[in-house]
């Protein structure tokens, strides 16, 4: 069975943002990068179902500069057999139908009987790069999946919806599902994957070669939200703090009378 | 300006986001019809053309059915703009659609400026305006961000519309939220571990603290994702939403799915060790400080008291 899993970089979310107007995104100096949140359950459940079906052969795919190659590397020793970076250095710029359009040119030809994505990436949050590869490959595809088993064929899964109910789904495969947290538990790379990922294969391929499709929509202008104010930041020592807070609360709540 | 909002169906009931759409048309002076999978007892109340798919036979998640019926009413109503709301149903059809109508997709819209579509990144902490290249474009409306309509008195003209696009997928039913144990919705003072808490063992900290409070503890989705706390104490749009006396949310960032289940509190509370946490946005207070040391110090002098 193979299978893709596409899988992005970001900086960690925690992060001090600091903007870069003539790239129209966040200056990317400076800062630490992880996997997006939503592609870890990805690349575990691409894993469990190799795991599953006894073979398999797993192809992680991630679009961006080299320093992606780190993290594709977390990939690889979760357990996915091969790594392909679409080397770009202007991935951050691309919109999703830019994004979505390079994956399928490079999945299109190569029989993968399931994708993976997260069901979005943490900093852009557009959640489109998964529907729009399907229908680029006239799969179907079932968004923010929670749970997934597969037998002979088929898939059974469950989409999250508001309040936490599931919209439980069947599909034949080939099919392509988009991840939402929670999906299942991903696991810490091991030292001796880790060690065994170094020897996986990282391919590149200029993104030049995949991309046929222009972006159909674009960034105009990068900034911080408002603060809104009215809220008070108390900053300091501990006790005093807490201190703080008690006559705060004792003041506008009846939660201490 | 011409609209095509898209109104949803879930469990035999019209949801209420319809009403968000007619409000963000109506903000824009729009021209509306409306789109849905549903049935006609249970109709989205304005003045416009209703086009109306039956659900028995298309289901209320179809996606490839529905995207079928949604290019009909697109190819009548030629609009400049589709728009849907960012939920389960609206994220998932939405790029579908646009594909197929060789559209651009804005996500998660949270206002209109410039000529452009204001819209989040990197967890509310920084704002893009995007703009569309193309003819029609379809939109997703963050839930909240734009006030809802009243409800007008017309009923709206029906339009039936069918096809026989065959599924892609088959929907086979709902399975509902974990059920039982505490009931957060019924507590004065929540106080609700994110995953700033580090470990689970941190649970008892902040346990300790709505005890102090005589409230309940809750959760942000990481902390019961992982399983340090149980689903029903889980606050945000898919858990709980809250309306305590009194909310501290220690370790969380703010997210707006999270924000979503606590905004309404009565009063906020917010400790976090980063002082641009979105939360901040949205807290009465925030206490900027490592909550391993500070909430253990605050309960006990709040024991003491
Ligand atoms: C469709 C959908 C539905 C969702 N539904 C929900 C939902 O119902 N509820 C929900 O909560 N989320 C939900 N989420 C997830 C949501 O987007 C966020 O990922 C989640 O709320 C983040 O949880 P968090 O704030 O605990 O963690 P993080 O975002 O990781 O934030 C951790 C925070 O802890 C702070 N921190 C770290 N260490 C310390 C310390 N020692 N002391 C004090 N502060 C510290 C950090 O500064 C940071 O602000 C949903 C997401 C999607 C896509």
């Amino acid at each position: 069975m193979k299978i893709l899993v596409c899988m992005k970089q970001v900086p960690d979310m925690e992060s001090k943002f600091k903007l870069s107007p003539g790239a129209l995104w966040y200056d990317t100096a400076d800062l630490a990068w992880r996997m997006n949140e939503y592609d870890e359950y990805a690349v575990e459940q691409a894993v469990r179902l190799k795991e599953q079906v006894g073979s398999g052969d797993i192809t992680v795919l991630s679009i961006g500069p080299d320093r992606i190659k780190e993290t594709m590397k977390k990939a690889l020793a979760m357990g996915c057999d091969r790594g392909v970076q679409v080397a770009d250095d202007a991935a951050m710029a691309k919109d999703p139908l830019a994004i979505a359009g390079i994956i399928a040119e490079y999945a299109r030809s190569r029989d993968f009987s399931c994708i993976f994505t997260g069901m979005q990436s943490q900093d852009r949050g557009s959640g489109q790069v998964g529907p729009l590869l399907a229908e680029m490959l006239g799969l179907p595809c079932v968004t923010t999946i929670v749970d997934f088993a597969y037998n002979a064929g088929e898939y059974l899964v469950k989409r999250e919806l508001e309040g936490g109910v599931r919209a439980i789904v069947k599909v034949k495969g080939p099919a392509v599902f988009t991840c939402q947290l929670g999906l299942n538990t991903p696991r810490y790379p091991t030292l001796p994957n880790i060690m065994k990922a170094k020897k996986k294969e990282l391919l590149t391929v200029p993104v030049a070669e995949l991309q046929k499709l222009a972006g159909q929509q674009e960034t105009t202008r990068i900034f911080f939200p408002e603060k809104k104010g009215g809220g008070l930041v108390l900053e300091g020592e501990i006790g005093a703090l807490a201190d703080q807070l008690i006559a705060i609360l004792k003041d506008k709540t009846s939660v201490l009378a | 300006m011409k609209m095509l909002l898209v109104a949803e169906y879930r469990d035999g009931k019209l949801l209420g986001s319809i009403n968000e759409l007619l409000g963000f048309a109506a903000g824009m002076a729009a021209e509306v019809a409306v789109f849905l999978v549903g049935k006609d007892d249970t109709l989205p109340k304005f003045a416009g053309r209703l086009y109306l798919a039956e659900v028995e036979k298309h289901l209320e998640y179809n996606p490839d059915g529905h995207k079928a019926l949604l290019l009909q009413a697109v190819e009548k109503e030629e609009p400049d703009l589709i728009v849907f709301s960012h939920s389960s149903y609206g994220w998932d059809l939405a790029p579908r659609l646009a594909f197929a109508l060789g559209a651009s997709q804005i996500s998660e819209v949270v206002a209109v400026e410039g000529g452009g579509f204001i819209v989040p990144a990197c967890n509310a902490k920084l704002r893009r305006q995007v703009k569309s290249l193309t003819k029609g474009t379809v939109l997703t409306l963050q839930v909240g961000a734009f006030p809802a309509a009243d409800n007008s008195d017309t009923p709206p003209t029906v339009v039936p519309i069918d096809t026989d696009a065959a599924p892609l997928v088959r929907f086979q039913g709902y399975e509902a939220a974990a059920e039982g144990g505490v009931d957060l919705t019924k507590a004065g003072v929540i106080v609700s571990a994110g995953r700033g808490i580090g470990k689970p063992e941190n649970v008892a900290i902040i346990a300790a603290l709505a005890a102090a409070l005589g409230g309940e503890y809750g959760a942000s989705r990481p902390v019961v994702d992982a399983q340090w706390v149980e689903h029903n104490r889980q606050v945000g749009t898919t858990g709980q939403s809250v309306t305590p006396k009194l909310y501290v949310a220690c370790g969380i960032s703010g997210a707006i799915q999270h924000l979503a289940g606590m905004k309404k509190s009565e009063f906020i509370v917010a400790v976090n060790t980063d002082r641009d946490a979105p939360i901040g946005e949205i807290a009465d207070v925030l206490v900027v400080a490592d909550l391993k040391q500070f909430i253990p110090a605050l309960t006990e002098k709040i024991r003491s008291l």
